[in-house]
């Protein structure tokens, strides 16, 4: 080769230092996306002062006008836009926050009938995860969601249990909390539960390295959190009042309602994540090696503290980098809510304020900053989970 | 006194009955304990569940055949009615051809059977002659389809020729320089570069700016299975070489590349797809000068195969990451450059080890396709929704049936494709991973 | 006709984007030899496709009387089915010629969003339908109702103004597409459809059971529907201008598409001017003398193209109402041709 023949290092030619070769590229790439983006920002002004539409973030402090069916901060026709924003905001990680627990739930416990011994239940989660990983989520977020509407009655021939919990087909409707002035002592209870769970925790564990004896820290953490906000509770004169849905005219006032759009991207998302999760959890548990729970056995421990203390840890490690992305790809595939009319971000944001507002090139910037936030805030949450979970080598 | 010394086996037994058989298998697979029992009985309590209602509603109850929606109203035919299959047979050339003009269909089926025509010998790993069958694939038939679809017949303009000249010239210019001043290629090899990237580039655009007779037809009117193939299919071929590029950028030594690739990346895996596609349906246009305008279905695959190739960058690193330390010092030690080292050795190895991926990316991309519906492209399910409104079919079992036919087609595309994936990754299993 | 997807692309890409001069739009059409017209992507009597895409209805009507008035002949045009969100943008980034899309005339667009709005081809106003079942008889009685709507039309807003004017509650539920508003209200999501009147009677017909289904009295918006284009070039704002004044004056003066022929040699000088043979008012325009002729000829006059689409005898069954010439007691006015 010629460049080998003559590769003396004085002599070498600035073209075929490697240093001037990287430098020159790199300075090619920053000149072409440089001049790419004055390119987008100078046609994008041109465009639009051309035909006077107008810019910039301004719109956020006008009036929106527009009514949301779901709404988890106080929202009214007059409020602005940049109040939308927020109310599409939480309703996308509403969904995303209850998806991620329910699918969870699911794809471990999918994942584990896939290895049981029985094949019947085997066989049947394998149908579940293959019917579900390979249809569109979109087709069954409108199944589900017409099924649902299709599956229950009218508001006037609703399902009822107990006469407090009413289901038709605008949602289902729950009593509500009402809190009075002093409700705020439970709160305080409450806390003062999870704080005590925790040195309860660091104590028994104290004592275990001490004196080897175990102390049943689970069911005595559940009973001091949940114990000390009910005492607090009675004693504070029951401060929390229930508000009952009842029908008035059409539909059910009062209470909470679950919308059948909210039920239906739930349910949709929730199966559909859960496949890939039961895939993922039945990988982590094939990938500890049997030697790991035959020696449990050996040392003498019973089934379930195998799985716990042996089994799952090391499981963990495999399969929390897969988990996190199924939960970042669930909280993305949650805008699909747009085509059954949920107001999530995507929904309310970038298409009733975009509608409206008509600037398209802020709203879809400050929609697609809010997904790229919340992906890096949860990538680097796992990061630092899965730095804790790795293995210590020697 | 005699030993009773045994000179022969005593005769086998069978297993016990209960071990062997149907019986033995149920009780070891079902019955084997108390909680498995139950376990038992709740699974098939399940499949009585689900299994029943639907053979009821798919099969025995299911309406087959009918001039309109009347064969579907359980009050005109005077029983329950299960699916209604005669809306998607009614409704069949739509689904797999959308509106595109019935006289000129036949250019569809072309392009349908010409790429299964190929692409089957192309993954069935025993037959021959991959080579050619992978040049037809990528390069001649991406060209025939688009010509056949569109009608070719493209408007180029001189001003298309005129930059496409000073292009070559400063090509030229360079591989001119590269061999006479910095002699670092051969003035020959230079030149045979230009030519491969100009010649096939120039007769591509002359063979699709041809008359050759086809009646053009609008994107617009492109729709079922033929728009789910193509952004399919498009976003996965283009995303595969940006894809690459992305995957050895990411892994470069040189920090501004690394840092712009590592951006790239995380920022369209950062966004849902929809809102890619919303920025590609609303944000786009007002990025071009005036007068500049891309197709709508254009805009669509773009915005798709750069949110494809970001996932296939990730894919691809995997398996560039896979490839031993040693492979890389080797390649070096015999001189080679990084590109040729990287063409020859690394990622020939690379690639073969995440064709599973690479399937799967293309699996999940198939499944969100679906999208583009939203943006207002009729794909797949987008054209079978559109359906459900026609006032001749509207009844009771219409969308059920249509979502079902959608969730069928879906699932065979997608089964075949995840099974194919394992099988390639069974075979691909050389037995020495470490 | 060559089509003109690709080369852009490739023009683009290799970085030609030489600005093109900003050309007059009727030069541009002229140059394609075809109308871009931006149409919905399915609302019977405006703009609705067959299973084999050709177009029908009253907006795609409009866009031909332009075609037909600018080539002499109404189908040198292209549709580019747009949703209501892409609307704007497509006119905006120059995509489309001409938005001829039952979009509603507001202030908000005329000024905000570099809109020019050339007329109104239908007057209309937003109502509500209900399930007879219901036995609402007014719209007043719909406190508490879940109403399923289209997002981010003027029908959200309108709707939450009336509900909010009248203390009444409601539950909005706002789609998408239209098509999956029909398919919800269908299935018993919500106890009130409302869009525009128009709109309403298109979509009953997709409904599984439409006679189960009645719109009430109330009129809560104006909503005069019409074709667009962009501000800054006045001279095509005023071709598709005139192309509406131009079908509503022939209907005004009796000249229909069968009979246009006879009429080219009326005595009446205001029909002479119409179709040409008087004076030199579609050279004024940029356009040929018998533009106005083409577009009766082809096309039909206002009340033709009125009755084929949305009028008493389709499946619509729109009676003309406030879209009657002004002589009839209806809105519809064109200033004269003089």
């Amino acid at each position: 080769m010629a460049v080998s023949e003559q590769a003396d290092a004085a002599k070498v030619a600035l073209w075929n230092n490697p240093r001037f070769r990287a430098l020159l590229s790199q300075a090619v790439l920053i000149f072409a996306i440089v001049w790419m983006g004055y390119e987008i920002v100078t046609n994008t002004v041109s465009n639009l002062e051309r035909q006077n539409i107008a810019s910039g973030f301004g719109f956020l402090e006008n009036t929106a006008g527009f009514g949301i069916i779901q709404t988890l901060v106080p929202y009214a026709e007059d409020s602005t836009y940049g109040r939308a924003f927020l109310v599409g905001l939480l309703n996308t990680l509403l969904v995303a926050f209850f998806g991620i627990i329910f699918a969870t739930i699911l794809g471990f416990i999918i994942g584990i009938a896939r290895l049981s011994k029985n094949w019947v239940i085997s066989r049947l989660a394998a149908v579940y995860v293959e019917v579900f990983r390979n249809t569109p989520l979109l087709l069954q977020i409108f199944f589900w969601y017409f099924a649902v509407l299709r599956a229950v009655p009218g508001p006037r021939e609703s399902l009822s249990a107990f006469g407090l919990f009413f289901l038709n087909n605008r949602g289902l409707y729950m009593p509500a909390p009402v809190f009075s002035d002093n409700a705020y002592i439970i709160l305080v209870a409450f806390i003062a539960g999870i704080f005590s769970a925790i040195a309860l925790r660091w104590w028994a564990k104290q004592r275990q390295i001490r004196t080897g004896q175990q102390f049943p820290v689970f069911i005595s953490s559940l009973g001091l959190i949940f114990g000390f906000p009910i005492i607090a509770f009675f004693a504070a004169g029951m401060p929390i009042t229930l508000d009952q849905p009842e029908l008035s005219g059409f539909n059910f006032k009062g209470g909470m309602t679950m919308i059948p759009e909210f039920a239906s991207l739930l349910l949709a998302l929730t199966i559909y994540t859960a496949s890939f999760i039961a895939e993922i959890v039945r990988a982590g548990i094939l990938a500890v090696s049997h030697g790991q729970s035959e020696a449990a056995h050996a040392l003498g421990l019973r089934v379930n503290p195998t799985l716990r203390l042996v089994v799952i840890p090391q499981a963990m490690r495999v399969i929390i980098p897969p988990l996190t992305s199924q939960f970042l790809n669930l909280t993305k595939n949650s805008s699909l809510a747009v085509a059954i009319a949920y107001p999530d971000l995507v929904s309310v944001f970038a298409g009733t304020v975009l509608n409206q507002t008509g600037q398209a090139v802020e709203i879809l910037l400050m929609t697609m900053g809010v997904y790229l936030i919340i992906s890096i805030i949860t990538s680097m949450f796992m990061n630092w989970y899965n730095a804790r979970m790795s293995l210590v080598e020697r | 006194m005699t030993h009773y010394v045994r000179t022969k086996d005593a005769p086998l037994l069978p297993p016990p009955a209960s071990t062997t058989g149907i019986v033995g298998w149920l009780r070891e697979n079902l019955f084997s304990s108390v909680t498995n029992t139950i376990l038992t009985f709740i699974g098939l309590y399940l499949i009585y569940l689900i299994v029943p209602p639907i053979i009821n509603w798919g099969f025995l109850s299911a309406v087959w055949t009918g001039e309109d929606g009347d064969a579907c109203r359980s009050e005109k035919v005077g029983r329950a009615v299960g699916a209604c299959w005669a809306f998607v047979e009614a409704k069949f050339g739509q689904i797999i051809y959308g509106r595109y003009p019935v006289e000129e269909r036949w250019r569809v089926t072309l392009v349908y059977v010409l790429g299964f025509g190929a692409l089957i010998p192309m993954v069935v790993p025993s037959l021959p002659y991959k080579g050619l069958n992978a040049l037809f694939l990528l390069a001649i038939y991406p060209v025939v389809a688009f010509i056949l679809l569109t009608g070719g017949n493209i408007d180029i303009g001189t001003g298309f020729w005129i930059g496409f000249a000073v292009l070559v010239a400063i090509l030229l210019g360079v591989a001119f320089f590269a061999a006479s001043v910095a002699k670092i290629i051969e003035l020959r090899d230079g030149i045979k570069g230009v030519a491969m990237f100009a010649v096939p580039f120039a007769a591509v655009v002359l063979v699709s700016s041809a008359d050759l007779g086809l009646a053009p037809v609008e994107t617009s009117l492109w729709g079922g299975l033929l728009v789910t193939l193509v952004v399919a299919v498009t976003g996965i071929v283009a995303s595969m070489p940006i894809g690459i590029l992305l995957a050895l950028g990411r892994r470069s030594q040189m920090p501004i590349i690394r840092l712009f690739c590592i951006a790239f990346i995380e920022f369209w895996r950062g966004v849902p797809l929809i809102t890619v596609l919303f920025m590609s349906s609303v944000m786009l246009p007002l990025f071009l000068p005036e007068g500049v305008n891309f197709d709508k279905l254009l805009r669509v695959l773009i915005g798709v195969a750069l949110f494809s190739a970001a996932y296939m960058a990730e894919v691809v690193r995997g398996g560039l990451q896979a490839i031993p330390r040693g492979q890389y010092e080797g390649a070096m030690a015999l001189g080679l450059s990084y590109w040729k080292m990287m063409r020859m050795i690394v990622l020939p190895q690379a690639l073969k080890m995440v064709i599973p991926g690479i399937v799967n990316t293309f699996i999940g991309l198939f499944k969100d396709t679906t999208l583009v519906l939203i943006v207002g492209l009729f794909d797949l399910l987008g054209i079978i929704q559109l359906n459900f409104t026609d006032p001749n079919w509207s009844t009771p079992s219409t969308s059920h049936s249509g979502y079902a036919f959608a969730a069928i087609l879906f699932f065979v595309f997608c089964f075949g494709m995840s099974r194919y994936s394992i099988f390639m990754e069974n075979r691909l299993d050389t037995g020495h991973r470490n | 006709m060559k089509s003109k997807i690709i080369p852009i692309a490739i023009g683009a890409t290799l970085g030609l984007m030489a600005t093109s001069a900003s050309a007059a739009t009727l030069d541009d059409v002229k140059a394609k030899g075809f109308i871009q017209c931006g149409v919905s992507q399915g609302l019977p009597g405006f703009s609705n496709p067959d299973d084999k895409g050709n177009w029908t209805g009253i907006d795609v009507d409009t866009c031909r009387g332009i075609a037909a008035a600018v080539f002499g002949d109404a189908s040198k045009i292209k549709y580019t089915p747009l949703s209501a969100k892409e609307r704007f943008t497509a006119l905006q980034s120059g995509e489309i010629d001409v938005l001829s899309r039952n979009t509603t005339w507001t202030m908000t667009r005329d000024t905000a969003l570099g809109l020019n709005f050339a007329g109104v081809n239908y007057y209309d106003g937003q109502g509500f339908m209900v399930r007879k079942s219901l036995g609402v008889d007014s719209a007043l009685k719909l406190g508490g109702a879940a109403v399923c709507t289209n997002t981010g039309t003027t029908t959200e807003l309108n709707v939450a103004d009336y509900f909010r004017a009248n203390k009444l509650e409601y539950k909005i539920v706002a789609f998408e597409k239209a098509d999956e508003v029909v398919q919800a209200y269908d299935k018993g999501r919500c106890d009130v459809y409302t869009t525009d009147r128009s709109g309403l009677a298109a979509q009953r017909l997709k409904l599984e059971k439409p006679d189960e289904h009645m719109v009430l009295p109330e009129i809560i918006s104006k909503e005069p529907l019409g074709p667009v284009v962009r501000q800054g070039d006045d001279q095509w704002f005023n071709i598709v201008k005139w192309v509406h004044n131009a079908m509503l004056n022939a209907e005004e003066l009796g000249v229909t598409s069968a009979n246009v022929d006879q009429m080219k040699s009326s005595d009446n000088p205001a029909i002479r001017r119409l179709l040409g043979v008087e004076g030199k008012f579609g050279s004024n325009l940029g356009l040929s003398n018998n533009w106005a002729y083409a577009i009766i000829k082809q096309v039909g006059n206002y009340g033709e193209i009125y009755e084929r689409n949305v009028g008493p005898k389709t499946p619509l069954g729109l009676a003309r109402g406030l879209n009657a010439l002004w002589n009839n007691g209806g809105l519809q006015y064109a200033p004269p041709i003089r």
